[in-house]
């Protein structure tokens, strides 16, 4: 009776020795770009528009739109406040309808179905967060070819398999933001380790790649312990931080977490080992998921952009996509209340800086 | 023909097909077109290829938990093999076969000479594949793959998606194995009763293998379809696909506890889960509401089905 749960347990640990016996970051290997230490805004490099454009697409310029939303997934803080920006930017524009839809787990497959299914039913518009870049790609291209306007926010896709992106903070100002907050928090010496989701979703890889670059040439005797894998699910999330609390005792004196689930998740597991004040929680998350511990003082700086502002700012870039007001080479476009957002990197369309959120302000968004 | 053959679990099931089909064609114009078809077949394939030798699997009494893992770990040595080895793209793909077959082979061995049970050998395989996927691609993603790889998922021959036909001979073939050779009747009397099949000098241990084995090889074609489709490989490709074939195999009439299914009955229910989820999406039912539907459906077609077989063979 004994030996089939051994062999259960034998295999799983084999499992997670061999994925941690690589010496992966769970970053990608892309250029990194980190940002000087001081803060001094880099200049920025022009670049044409690389973005694709839909076939024989009918004139919708003041036109009433139907249009779809398919986030990640559906039913977490994050894409419900985005999706709220949107129906923001739908009622003050009037001549748009946004629904949201997309799978309950951000599994690729999943989500290229759903918008698969969109194509067919018809829809002048698709607004999406990818869960991968590539995957995603041929189902956006079927989505240009039918004559839909696409417009991605918070996730990019490959660029010529959509109109425009919504960035909502380059990837080097998070990365920046949230390891001088660590390194304020735990000192110039400190250990830390990350919670992200997979190594492969996009932001987070790219997030840890430009956090690695930045925390080596800004804050050079930090200590990076080890990345670990918690998909965006509570209870791993949960396991994983406990299990690098226990791990690492007393060396570990930060973790970053890099999602709005691993983030608060990260904060209770630290909080039920009574390491509060001792161990430093720093991460990506929603002030509504993270206000018991900003309150509690356990966590005291959670980095992230408005993602109601992300959501109104990519319905209104969709439509001034189809309305033709946003054309490949301009170099800002209106959107609503934000005023002129700046357009970067050929076809993507920047937020703004990212947002600290504290004890001071953090009872100011309900999101 | 008795009216006991004519209530068999097909028959409803194909009823409850064609009324789904009937209703869901009147919630939307855009269902009953031949690109809509074809493009649901094309999701449908992976899935249906796995469901189609996990109806050997479940027909044997036993279980295969593991084919999700199966799929990223072929997946991602296709990549490996083709990128990082830099081996021909067919050769790295034949490789990615073997690997996927030999998974299974791996399994059928745990399962008959260790006689550990199924559900917890392929539980533990779960686990172990899908780290071994994960180890190997260190976090990557490969992509880039020549054009001529993506008529295999995204391209057609003769006007149908090239998947479907590979789809449709895996069927048939299947079909026939099933049902009209000694291989699939000693599959079925494995499942009725294996200790009376051992003793009637069928090969199960050689048959049990051999299914598992076919289980793996037709995840890991399924692997290939799917990095075909999406123009990527990941590690995590293939989470969960398990249990979206079993719910098809045991909504087509299978037996959880063996010795009853068809081939039939499972393509069935491939088609039902399909449609229902195309359908209502088309309908204006978003993806949630879809999925607790399947979950009522499936529920509800056994229990209609058990009630025309109160005879105490399930």
């Amino acid at each position: 009776m004994l030996r089939t749960p051994l062999a259960v347990l034998a295999a799983l640990t084999l499992s997670t020795s061999l994925a941690s016996a690589q010496g992966w970051t769970g970053g990608d290997d892309l250029a990194t770009n980190p940002l000087p230490c001081d803060g001094a805004a880099p200049a920025a490099a022009a670049m044409d528009y690389n973005g694709g454009s839909p076939a024989n697409a009918p004139d919708r310029a003041g036109k009433a739109m139907t249009v779809v939303d398919v986030p990640k997934l559906i039913g977490v803080g994050y894409f419900d406040a985005t999706s709220k920006g949107m129906q923001e930017a739908a009622k003050e524009l009037g001549n748009m309808t946004i629904t949201t839809d997309a799978p309950v787990e951000a599994n690729i497959d999943d989500q290229i179905t759903v918008i698969d299914n969109y194509i067919t039913k018809g829809v002048d518009g698709i607004l999406f967060a990818s869960n991968d870049g590539v995957a995603i790609a041929p189902v956006l291209k079927k989505a240009l070819a039918a004559g839909i306007n696409v417009v991605g926010y918070d996730s990019n896709s490959e660029p010529d398999s959509r109109q425009w992106f919504v960035n909502q903070a380059e990837f080097n100002g998070v990365a920046k933001s949230l390891v001088d907050n660590m390194a304020k928090e735990i000192g110039e010496d400190g250990s830390f380790a990350i919670v992200t989701s997979t190594f492969t979703t996009p932001n987070q890889a790219r997030w840890i790649a430009e956090m690695a670059a930045y925390q080596a040439s800004c804050h050079p005797n930090m200590k990076w312990l080890e990345t670990v894998e918690a998909q965006e699910d509570n209870i791993l999330s949960f396991n994983q931080a406990n299990t690098l609390i226990n791990k690492y005792g007393d060396e570990l004196k930060g973790i970053f977490g890099m999602t709005s689930i691993a983030t608060p998740a990260a904060a209770d597991a630290v909080t039920q080992a009574g390491q509060c004040g001792k161990m430093a929680v720093v991460g990506l998350a929603t002030p509504n998921a993270m206000r018991p511990y900003v309150e509690s003082d356990c966590v005291k700086s959670v980095v992230l952009w408005n993602p109601v502002d992300l959501g109104y700012a990519a319905a209104q870039v969709l439509r001034a996509v189809a309305d033709g007001t946003l054309k490949p080479g301009a170099t800002s476009v209106k959107a609503g209340r934000l005023g002129d957002l700046a357009v970067v990197k050929g076809s993507e369309v920047l937020l703004g800086d990212p947002f600290v959120f504290d004890k001071s302000n953090i009872n100011d968004f309900d999101f | 023909m008795t009216a006991k053959k004519l209530l068999r679990h097909e028959t409803i099931l194909g009823l409850l097909v064609i009324i789904a089909l009937f209703v869901l064609d009147r919630q939307s114009d855009k269902f009953f077109t031949v690109d809509n078809l074809f493009n649901q077949g094309r999701l449908m394939t992976e899935v249906g290829l796995i469901a189609i030798v996990m109806t050997f699997v479940i027909v044997t009494g036993g279980i295969d938990l593991s084919v999700g893992s199966i799929v990223g770990m072929s997946a991602i040595l296709l990549g490996v093999f083709w990128k990082n080895v830099g081996l021909p793209l067919p050769v790295a793909i034949f490789l990615a076969l073997c690997v996927g077959t030999f998974a299974g082979f791996l399994n059928g061995v745990i399962i008959t000479r260790f006689r550990v049970p199924p559900l917890i050998a392929t539980l533990g395989t779960l686990a172990l594949y899908r780290g071994i996927a994960e180890g190997i691609s260190e976090a990557r993603s490969v992509r880039g793959y020549p054009e001529w790889f993506f008529v295999l998922g995204q391209g057609n021959v003769l006007g149908v998606p090239t998947q479907l036909w590979l789809f449709g001979i895996a069927a048939v073939l299947a079909a026939i194995v099933l049902g009209y050779t000694t291989w699939g009747r000693t599959t079925y009397a494995i499942g009725s009763n294996e200790v009376a099949a051992r003793f009637s000098g069928l090969p199960v241990d050689r048959t049990k293998i051999m299914i598992y084995s076919a289980s793996g090889l037709a995840a890991a074609v399924a692997a290939v379809i799917f990095v075909s489709r999406v123009s990527t490989t990941r590690s995590d490709m293939g989470t969960g696909i398990e249990l979206d074939a079993i719910t098809a195999v045991v909504l087509g009439g299978t037996s959880i506890f063996g010795g009853r299914g068809t081939i039939v009955g499972t393509l069935l229910g491939l088609i039902l889960i399909q449609a229902l989820k195309n359908g209502l999406s088309l309908a204006g039912v978003k993806s949630d509401g879809t999925t607790v539907l399947i979950g009522a459906v499936l529920i509800l077609t056994i229990l209609v089905s058990n009630l025309f077989h109160r005879d105490g063979n399930r």
